[in-house]
């Protein structure tokens, strides 16, 4: 686009230039504001918070480790649960169904995302949560001596945690999986079918192509779970614990501050919490950028630029 | 467009509106949710006799409160675990502390098929706390409580999640009775809990007890008659097994009133008496001795003077123990030094 | 067998995968749909949007002023958010290709990630300290910086459909940048960029989290800015873990409107976008 320099032209640019530079603003402070306010606590533990279990408020003790380990098991363990049922869907949208069904599909699936959080907590408290500990105590007790079934059968705990968090995972993966096979080129179809590959191959062909931007939708909804905060309270059992068990009681990074930001009276609790926050903005900022990368190193070789922006948008 | 309009016009008319209506003055505290129950009442039914105040009281736990009255986000706090030395020192002025009522932390379960009231004795409850008792049918309970059938259920334990003067009452009185609680624990508001799950709040545990078969928590009294949890008679330092009443509560606090400090900050925690009830609490309520704002802080004063006056008469209503007046004697002595103008 | 009958079979398998994998999605989704709406409605009544919360454990008692202080955020917050977006969107678009404009995507992107809980706790340092009070101004600044990423990055896609040659014979004219973005480019993207503000705040109206350190609460019927002020999600999050009956039936009435509210934003957003896929697709 050629660009006329007349100063009502610089002007334009300067201004609109200035709220684009609060947007980036916001973020480096976020970023400054964490930092400065953890720092106590980075001063006197250093990389120790990051290994110790113990979290001790009344001693001085804090060890984010319990905190660290919830964050990723229940992201981890509902992203194996997501990840399959979110493809499937994506393939089923963009490949499978009828052009009919097509859009009420995609509706129905974006439904899913749109419930708030709390709305999903308030479901686990009252409904999730007595199923499973109807589950945990119906498993039989071969099983139940293996250390992921171990423990008394609560109900709150890692198995709920995780199953919330891959309900709430799927829609954000599939959509953005969607858009990503909806743009890789029908030619690459087109000559599986023409080989004489099934349906199944011919999609395999196609996901295959895909492949780096499905990643990446999947690390997008990595990043979800692991920042999400009133559902997972509402059902994880808040006690920090490192445990493989399901069925124990666990505690995630921004759980705990949900819970106990408000109170911390000693700035060195503050000053822990921040640091936890700091963390969990530090892994979801890594997460979503990987995750942006691939989708639009994907797309972009697929299609060109603009499909790559419209995959980005799906994603946002 | 046109529905963007719409929603600023009326965000725009509700402010004007709001603002024109907003005369009246908003106080805002934020502390325990021991005496939520008592709390909520008292600010309603100051706000009746005088609509042009409304005083909002958040229960976000009494770690919440302190935190936020020292940094002076919030006009007033509550606990009902009374700020230490060094938090006392922290904050930027002088914080009286004010005896508002008394109350009862009593020990709640919820056990599938067992209708029969449960004793306890302090150090029981201190091993099932401590994670050493785990099965309903513990031989340690059955002494306790022979006659009745314990299930081989596992034990749930429930405790608060968040900064808690409940908790704080609860642990004091634990290492009291258990000197392994004192060495491996000890006491505060956020105890490093050797086992069990956290809820928020008083609700939040009572909300747990009632939905986990097999689980005890604590929680303060009007909790557990509100919502039919059962709750059981704890042993006194008198060997007396004792259910906690506003008679049993008000027993506990009886020698307090003697040698009670100058500051009012108290523990009447396994009290000795008969009659007493063992887990008993005064709970407080926070003031500047010298606000910024003194007009709320005449309202508040004014608000006191009634609640530990004609407010006291709907503690018990509530399962609150009013103070004893020896107690409101020496309180509104304190009230007198909190400056109005 | 043969192979090429083994190879059928799988791919039928698949596709019933395919097929189960959008079942399994649609059962919770039911479900939660279910659950909302059927307690919800017993508990929605004239009283839920007209009175106030009553006092502890006593029934009855409304969230009359919980709904009106997630308007007044969610409002607050897009008089915020939107001209920040758009004219950041603006930017990225006009000027995309630059250092810059790849600078405040980058930005933007990244805001969005960010957990909400956090944006809570940066907002509780600016905004709740340094004032020593909670309010809705705060709650409305959070709000806020969560809808702008999404604002923005929609303007910037709107921006970028928008014909090269609405532009450029704008420019023929003689218009300057701004005059032809303003006048010419913008109003020809603003159903799309209504559709962006809808989307943000279907997005925030059912956040809980931001709003519990900034905010905060409210008993009483607030519209002041500088007080704390009530919202649906917090209250409903309170009543939630409360032991009281008539609170949980509250909290499912108020999940219900939440939802409602959240759906119809999302409803509107996704028509709106057909609308606008169709015109540009000719």
């Amino acid at each position: 686009m050629p660009q006329t320099r007349t100063s009502g032209d610089l002007g334009f640019r300067i201004g609109t230039g200035l709220f684009g530079f609060v947007v980036i603003a916001i973020v480096g402070m976020i970023a400054f504001e964490l930092t400065r306010q953890s720092l106590p606590t980075i001063q006197k533990f250093g990389l120790n918070f990051w290994r110790t279990q113990t979290w001790d408020p009344i001693a001085g003790q804090f060890g984010a480790l319990p905190f660290i380990w919830g964050t990723l098991y229940s992201s981890i363990l509902a992203l194996a649960i997501a990840a399959p049922i979110a493809l499937g869907i994506a393939v089923f949208i963009a490949e499978l169904c009828p052009a009919r069904i097509q859009r009420p599909l995609v509706f129905l699936t974006e439904l899913l995302a749109a419930i708030p959080s709390i709305v999903y907590g308030l479901w686990g408290v009252f409904v999730l949560v007595p199923a499973v500990r109807a589950l945990e105590t119906s498993m039989p007790e071969v099983l139940r001596r293996l250390p992921i079934f171990s423990g008394p059968a609560r109900g709150v705990g890692m198995l709920s945690a995780a199953l919330i968090l891959a309900i709430m995972v799927v829609p954000f993966t599939s959509s953005v999986a969607r858009e990503v096979l909806k743009s890789v080129p029908n030619t690459q179809r087109e000559g599986a079918y023409a080989l004489g590959a099934t349906r199944l191959e011919a999609i395999r062909a196609a996901l295959f192509y895909a492949r780096t931007g499905i990643l990446g939708a999947v690390m997008l909804g990595f990043g979800r779970a692991l920042g999400e905060t009133m559902a997972v309270t509402m059902v994880i059992g808040n006690d920090p614990n490192v445990t493989a068990s399901l069925f124990a009681p666990q505690y995630t990074m921004a759980a705990v501050l949900a819970n106990e930001f408000s109170e911390a009276a000693d700035p060195l609790h503050l000053s822990a919490l921040v640091e936890i926050g700091l963390v969990l903005f530090t892994i979801t900022l890594i997460v979503n950028l990987l995750s942006r990368l691939l989708i639009w190193s994907m797309a972009r070789s697929a299609r060109g630029p603009a499909v790559a922006t419209a995959t980005q948008a799906a994603a946002a | 467009m046109k529905s963007k309009l719409l929603v600023t016009t009326g965000c725009v008319v509700a402010l004007v509106a709001g603002t024109a209506a907003q005369q009246r003055a908003l106080i805002n505290g934020a502390g325990a949710t021991f005496p939520n129950p008592i709390y909520s009442k008292w600010f309603d039914e100051y706000h009746k006799m005088h609509p042009d105040v409304a005083i909002n009281y958040q229960s976000v736990g009494s770690g919440a409160g302190i935190r936020q009255i020292t940094s002076q986000t919030v006009f007033f706090g509550a606990t009902d675990g009374p700020m230490t030395s060094e938090q006392l020192l922290a904050a930027p002025g002088k914080i009286f502390h004010f005896p508002t009522v008394l109350g009862a932390v009593v020990p709640v379960y919820n056990i599938p098929n067992v209708r029969a009231e449960l004793k306890f004795s302090g150090p029981l409850l201190a091993d099932i706390f401590l994670g050493k008792v785990t099965k309903w049918n513990d031989p340690a309970i059955a002494k306790l409580n022979a006659g009745a059938t314990l299930p081989a259920t596992d034990i749930t334990v429930v405790h608060r999640s968040d900064g808690s003067g409940t908790t704080y009452i609860w642990v004091d009185y634990l290492a009291k009775v258990s000197p392994e609680w004192k060495n491996k624990v000890g006491v505060g508001q956020s105890p490093n809990w050797p086992a069990g799950i956290g809820g928020k709040g008083n609700e939040g545990v009572s909300g747990l007890v009632t939905q986990t078969p097999g689980a005890i928590g604590y929680v303060e009294l009007i909790y557990a008659l509100q919502n039919k949890i059962s709750y059981g008679p704890v042993q006194n330092m008198a060997g007396e097994f004792v259910k906690a009443t506003v008679e049993s509560v008000t027993a506990a606090a009886a020698e307090a009133v003697a040698k009670m400090p100058p500051d009012f900050r108290v523990s009447i925690t396994n009290a000795p008496g008969k009659s007493a009830y063992p887990i008993s609490s005064f709970t407080w309520l926070l003031l500047y001795e010298n606000p910024k704002d003194k007009a709320q802080s005449k309202v508040m004063v004014d608000f006191m003077k009634w609640a530990l006056g004609d407010g006291q008469k709907l503690a018990a209503g509530l399962g609150y123990a009013p103070l004893p007046d020896g107690v409101v004697k020496l309180e509104l002595a304190q009230l007198a030094k909190v400056k109005v103008s | 067998m043969s192979r090429t009958t083994r190879r059928k079979m799988l791919s039928s398998a698949f596709v019933g995968f395919c097929a189960l994998s959008v079942l399994l999605a649609l059962v919770p989704l039911a479900l939660v749909l279910f659950f909302v709406i059927s307690q919800g409605i017993r508990a929605i009544n004239l009283d839920f949007f007209t009175q106030m919360p009553k006092p502890v454990g006593e029934p009855g008692g409304g969230m009359a002023n919980a709904i009106v202080g997630t308007l007044i955020l969610a409002g607050l917050g897009s008089l915020l958010a939107v001209p920040i977006g758009v004219v950041s969107g603006i930017y990225m678009a006009e000027y995309a290709g630059t250092r810059i404009a790849s600078l405040i995507r980058f930005a933007a992107d990244t805001l969005n990630g960010v957990p909400s809980i956090v944006i809570g706790v940066f907002v509780y340092g600016i905004a709740v300290l340094p004032f020593k009070q909670f309010s809705a101004m705060a709650g409305a600044i959070a709000l806020g910086v969560m809808m702008i990423p999404i604002i923005a990055r929609t303007t910037e896609e709107l921006l970028l459909l928008v014909p090269l040659t609405m532009r450029e014979g704008a420019l023929a004219l003689g218009a300057t940048r701004a005059r032809a973005v303003f006048t010419v480019v913008l109003p020809a993207t603003l159903p799309g960029i209504i559709t962006g503000v809808v989307l943000a705040l279907a997005r925030i109206a059912g956040e809980t989290a931001p709003l519990l350190f900034t905010a905060l609460n409210n008993r009483f019927f607030s519209t002041s800015l500088r007080q704390p002020i009530s919202s649906l999600t917090v209250q409903v999050y309170n009543y939630a873990q409360s032991p009281y009956d008539d609170w949980h039936r509250q909290a499912w009435a108020g999940a219900l409107v939440l939802v409602t509210i959240v759906l119809l934003c999302s409803l509107m957003a996704r028509l709106a976008t057909y609308r606008l896929e169709s015109m540009h697709r000719q």
